[in-house]
């Protein structure tokens, strides 16, 4: 019992610590892609090709001066970016990146993620409301409208890759395709996943929440130093954790030939952060009624369509 | 050992659920009244997990933690009401609260010695043969309580237009 409290606290720490380089590094990964993609150089002074350059900003951040506005309500502005943090974390309990490694190996990790992933967003609007300031709360009004929308979108493609495994546990729905990798039968899903997983997180096109031409920088205008880094861990987690969920609902998961799984799994779950990162060096910003109309009068008809059509198809073939 | 930890487990979370939502009840500002009731979800929530009902404890979550609460949160931040200040409680209502906690504990015991209520049973679900807990939910939803289910549809239906219609009155 003791033993195994013991060892899944251990398990847990290495993920903790897997997660947090690969945000780190992923800061480093977006200014070095976006900037080739932009014919610039991106970081390159501190360390060999700029690669120490995340250790210099978490010191920087680190020893920034923790302002406090005089106007916040102080215990919801000290509690916020916890909240944003915590849940882009959490989530990774119960991803499974190989056979065995996997720290809590449960029935409802579909359903798991996506109740962490909607509680996500109180970080934001906690933060908004707290800040008791114009630009922090029309950044979280709208980030909060936008999550609301793109979850329901988001949800019901999950919802097709489900239908196909049979199961809500994500071991399982990785098993199921070992003889096809649910993006083809279910290339719909696929798309309006990877559009609202975009929105869901935040993302360009989608950064309306903190566009920083209109909004200076939306609901964490206020935050600085560790408090405002908070903000950002939990936002790349959070692509980590819509990545690893798009690898495993319609790439395969830890699935593939000659090559260990993990490594097919990291493979999979990097492909799509480039993906974002792609989009954000591509894409200009929509705008929100732009955004509203693309979420409900496009993406949910779509995905209520397709979650027709799956349910008669796997009906079918199991009768 | 097991026992043990689920006891625990139970008297942490229920305890967190019912401060919480005392907590909930008498916050003057409308916003923390809905962090502590987030608490509170979660609280009941880890009930739900001792119980074995883990679907219903994600489904907790991802609805009234998810989505019913942000929506409170997004109109309480519309409306931004004014704090009304503290509100003195009359002792009438003092003397009447503890009359009424007296008489429900009375209640309660006269009902726990004819054993009509027993103390939450902490032992998980009897789930049919070879059916995990997701998939027997959904036999019982959508065969014994089929109409209910239904009935429920239809009114989260009306609702719903009810709510198009007033909208869109002018």
């Amino acid at each position: 019992m003791v033993l195994a409290i013991v060892f899944t606290l251990i398990k847990i720490l290495i993920i903790v610590v897997c997660v947090l380089t690969g945000v780190a590094y992923m800061t480093y990964a977006e200014r070095k892609v976006i900037g080739h993609m932009q014919v610039r150089l991106g970081p390159v002074h501190t360390g060999p090709m700029g690669l120490l350059q995340p250790l210099a900003d978490g010191l920087k951040l680190m020893s920034k001066e923790d302002m406090t506005p005089d106007m916040v309500d102080k215990p919801v502005f000290y509690v916020a970016p916890f909240l944003g943090m915590v849940p882009g974390i959490a989530a990774f309990a119960v991803i499974p990146f190989a056979p065995n490694i996997v720290v809590a190996d449960i029935n409802v990790g579909v359903l798991y993620v996506l109740a962490l992933s909607s509680v996500g967003v109180y970080g934001i609007i906690m933060s908004g409301w707290a800040s008791n300031s114009k630009y922090a709360t029309l950044g979280s009004l709208r980030s909060s409208a936008q999550i609301i929308s793109y979850e329901t979108a988001m949800g019901l493609s999950i919802l097709g890759p489900v239908l196909l495994a049979g199961s809500l546990n994500l071991k399982e729905i990785t098993e199921a395709q070992r003889g096809l990798w649910f993006f083809i039968p279910q290339f719909v899903a696929f798309v309006i996943y990877s559009i609202s997983a975009v929105a869901e997180t935040n993302r360009a096109p989608f950064d309306l929440p903190e566009a920083e031409t209109e909004l200076v920088a939306g609901f964490h205008v206020e935050y600085s130093g560790m408090r405002f880094a908070m903000f950002f861990l939990g936002e790349y987690a959070n692509m980590y954790v819509v990545s690893s969920m798009c690898a495993i609902l319609f790439l395969g998961g830890y699935t593939g030939p000659l090559l260990p799984p993990l490594v097919w799994f990291l493979i999979k779950m990097l492909a799509f952060m480039f993906f974002f990162l792609w989009l954000r060096a591509t894409l200009p910003r929509l705008r929100f009624d732009q955004l509203m109309n693309l979420g409900w009068k496009v993406l949910i008809p779509i995905a209520l369509a397709n979650l027709l059509i799956t349910s008669i198809v796997v009906y079918a073939i199991r009768n | 050992m097991n026992e043990i930890f689920m006891n625990v487990g139970f008297w942490v979370l229920g305890i967190t659920a019912v401060v919480a939502s005392l907590f909930m009840v008498t916050r003057e500002n409308p916003v923390h009244s809905a962090l502590w009731m987030l608490l509170t979800f979660f609280a009941v929530a880890g009930i739900f997990i001792q119980l074995d009902a883990e679907y219903i404890a994600a489904i907790q979550v991802m609805v009234y933690a998810g989505a019913i609460l942000v929506l409170y949160m997004f109109v309480v931040m519309l409306l931004n009401p004014k704090s009304t200040g503290f509100i003195k409680v009359p002792a009438k209502v003092i003397l009447g609260s503890v009359v009424a906690l007296v008489l429900f504990l009375q209640f309660v015991m006269t009902l726990m010695g004819t054993g009509v209520i027993k103390s939450a049973q902490m032992s998980g679900m009897n789930l049919p043969e070879g059916l995990s807990n997701v998939k027997a939910f959904g036999a019982v939803m959508f065969t014994q309580y089929i109409v209910p289910f239904e009935v429920a549809s239809i009114l989260l239906l009306v609702a719903m237009i009810g709510a198009i219609v007033i909208a869109k009155k002018d």
